[in-house]
């Protein structure tokens, strides 16, 4: 017992009590400075006739909605790829997943550079290529500020979808593989009636986490387009830092922490259950 | 060290028969692994280029493709104080907040992790899932009253409180990453400590730990990098920019000065913060990985 006291002392007052404090607060009127005055649900109230909020959601959303088939895409494809027993499939497996290690925030700033107007390598390379001209800001632009944040994430997150995939490939038998080649299964066969069934612990897991990562993005979009432009890129989180650490609404901003929870926790337990319904099918 | 990264033991098994030949036949195989590696690996040869670029070539347009000179003017640069922020303090807060944030959540974790393992008493069952709910709920949204937390205890604006804070994120973790190791040992070596009157902490010290230390190299290096990239947690516990960890300064740079930003000097910037990254992650690949996957997957 005595054992679990340091976990229990940092988990209760750096998780649970500011956890508790996060309900608290969101009903009051609570500026950084001043007294704090209750409020009821006024909080709640307005945020759900708050137009920045609002956009903020949907903007994630979208991202969301966007990234996720991407980053699956992908990090399948690169499982599939790798999954040889070579060494030279190990190295290529390596490569792959060392911008995993970087930091977002790393990714983000050399991104930052490589898309810079002028001075940038790709708008350059671009240039060369017939499409479009170095100089133009390519995050001036929602579209391909959008875009230059996907391809970065992809380029950073790609390999841990493909690692994880791929522990769930070789925990499939050999043997099941063989008796489907044995029945005349084709290559598409092998994939669509046992691959694909059999990996779907796997998927389901691959899918929550980049889920739930794409939901709290903050990182790339703070750094790469600042929210802009004109706002057209601000998440969820990003929206709350602005109003608590901004504004200093600090009430109004816990009120829209315990609303964005609400979201993730329905999202992630719908994606469970439907995982789960459909393997029963 | 090999260079292995998924080894396990039915995974071996499956290997020979399944794997030797892929989706691709080998020419098309070679030829798109190499072009997805080049792809991979071109912001990195960017990223480095552009760091031991001469400041005023870091700055030409266009922008060389190959290095045409060699300085290390850059990193030089980053020990000089760019408007009251010297990057490397920041390298110095980075490494405190990493190494600090690591050894608590070690310790801490391995304590835990061996009292659920090894210690079953009344209502642990409870306080395992009870650790392993935190793992639901994002510390994004409990950042405010963090902030509020930690002025309350005088930590606010504080290293040693941003490593506590972060340790806690990563507690649930390593927590049930320990509980693992500790559950794969089997119990009659521990027995046999106790029989020869080790107490408990006695036979996790002198028996356990030393056969637990897979576990525990991938709890630290987890918990390494993530308090090395953390960024979030940082900007906003953190409101001193003398105390800001590498990510966090790093915003400065690129938002520039006399809307001119130096990006030789960004880039190297970022070239220390990613490069002990890649390295390690090199060198112990084998325990990353491991730790990862049964982290993720159980």
């Amino acid at each position: 017992m005595l054992l679990l006291l340091p976990a229990a002392v940092m988990l209760g007052l750096f998780f649970f009590w500011p956890l508790l404090r996060t309900i608290y607060i969101s009903f009051f009127d609570y500026p950084i400075l001043g007294s704090p005055s209750f409020i009821g649900v006024r909080n709640y109230v307005d945020a759900f006739g708050d137009k920045d909020f609002g956009q903020a959601v949907l903007f994630t959303l979208l991202y969301t909605v966007i990234i996720t088939p991407v980053l699956l895409i992908v990090g399948f494809a690169l499982a599939a790829l790798v999954r040889r027993n070579t060494r030279t499939a190990r190295v290529f497996q390596t490569i792959y997943f060392i911008p995993v290690v970087i930091g977002l925030a790393s990714a983000s700033y050399l991104s930052l550079y490589i898309w810079q107007p002028g001075i940038g390598p790709l708008p350059n390379l671009l240039e060369h290529l017939g499409l479009g001209s170095a100089s133009t800001n390519l995050f001036a632009d929602p579209v391909s500020a959008f875009l230059i944040v996907t391809v970065t994430v992809v380029w950073k997150v790609a390999g841990l979808q493909m690692l994880l995939l791929l522990s769930g490939m070789q925990s499939i038998p050999a043997e099941v593989n063989e008796a489907a080649k044995i029945d005349g299964a084709g290559a598409w066969q092998t994939f669509r009636h046992i691959t694909l069934p059999l990996l779907r612990p796997t998927l389901a897991l691959v899918l929550v986490f980049s889920v739930a990562g794409s939901l709290l993005a903050f990182d790339q979009f703070y750094i790469m387009t600042g929210g802009g432009p004109e706002n057209s890129t601000i998440t969820a989180v990003f929206q709350i830092y602005r109003v608590s650490f901004i504004q200093f609404h600090l009430g109004y901003g816990s009120a829209l922490s315990i609303l964005l929870m609400l979201v993730l926790g329905v999202v992630s337990a719908a994606q469970m259950l439907l995982l789960r319904n459909s393997d029963n099918s | 060290m090999t260079s292995t990264s998924i080894s396990r033991p039915h995974a071996a098994r499956a290997g020979k028969a399944a794997s030797r030949r892929g989706i691709l036949p080998t020419g098309a195989w070679w030829v798109v692994s190499v072009c997805l590696a080049v792809i991979f690996l071109y912001p990195l040869y960017i990223l480095v280029t552009q760091a031991i670029k001469s400041p005023a070539e870091a700055a030409a347009t266009p922008p060389t493709a190959f290095p045409q000179t060699f300085s290390l003017q850059n990193f030089v640069d980053l020990g000089v104080s760019q408007g009251g922020l010297s990057l490397l303090s920041s390298l110095g807060n980075s490494a405190l907040v990493s190494i600090l944030t690591t050894v608590i959540t070690v310790v801490v974790s391995t304590l835990a992790g061996y009292a659920f393992a090894r210690l079953p008493f009344k209502g642990s069952r409870v306080l395992f899932f009870v650790t392993l709910i935190t793992f639901m709920v994002p510390f994004q949204a409990i950042i405010t009253p963090l902030y509020l937390t930690l002025k309350d205890i005088g930590l606010q604006n504080n290293l040693v409180g941003l490593s506590l804070v972060l340790a806690t994120f990563n507690l649930p973790f390593g927590i049930f990453l320990m509980r693992n190791s500790f559950s794969a040992i089997p119990a009659s070596l521990e027995e046999a400590a106790m029989i020869d009157g080790a107490t408990a902490l006695g036979a996790l010290r002198r028996v356990m730990l030393p056969i637990a230390v897979p576990g525990i190299v991938s709890t630290a290096l987890l918990t390494f990098f993530a308090a090395w990239n953390e960024f979030f947690a940082t900007l906003i516990l953190i409101t001193d920019q003398s105390k800001y960890t590498l990510p966090v300064s790093l915003g400065i740079l690129s938002a520039g000065q006399n809307n001119s930003v130096d990006w030789g000097l960004l880039e190297a910037g970022v070239a220390i913060t990613v490069v002990p990254c890649v390295v390690i992650y090199l060198i112990l690949q084998r325990y990353y990985v491991a730790g990862l996957l049964s982290g993720a997957v159980k």
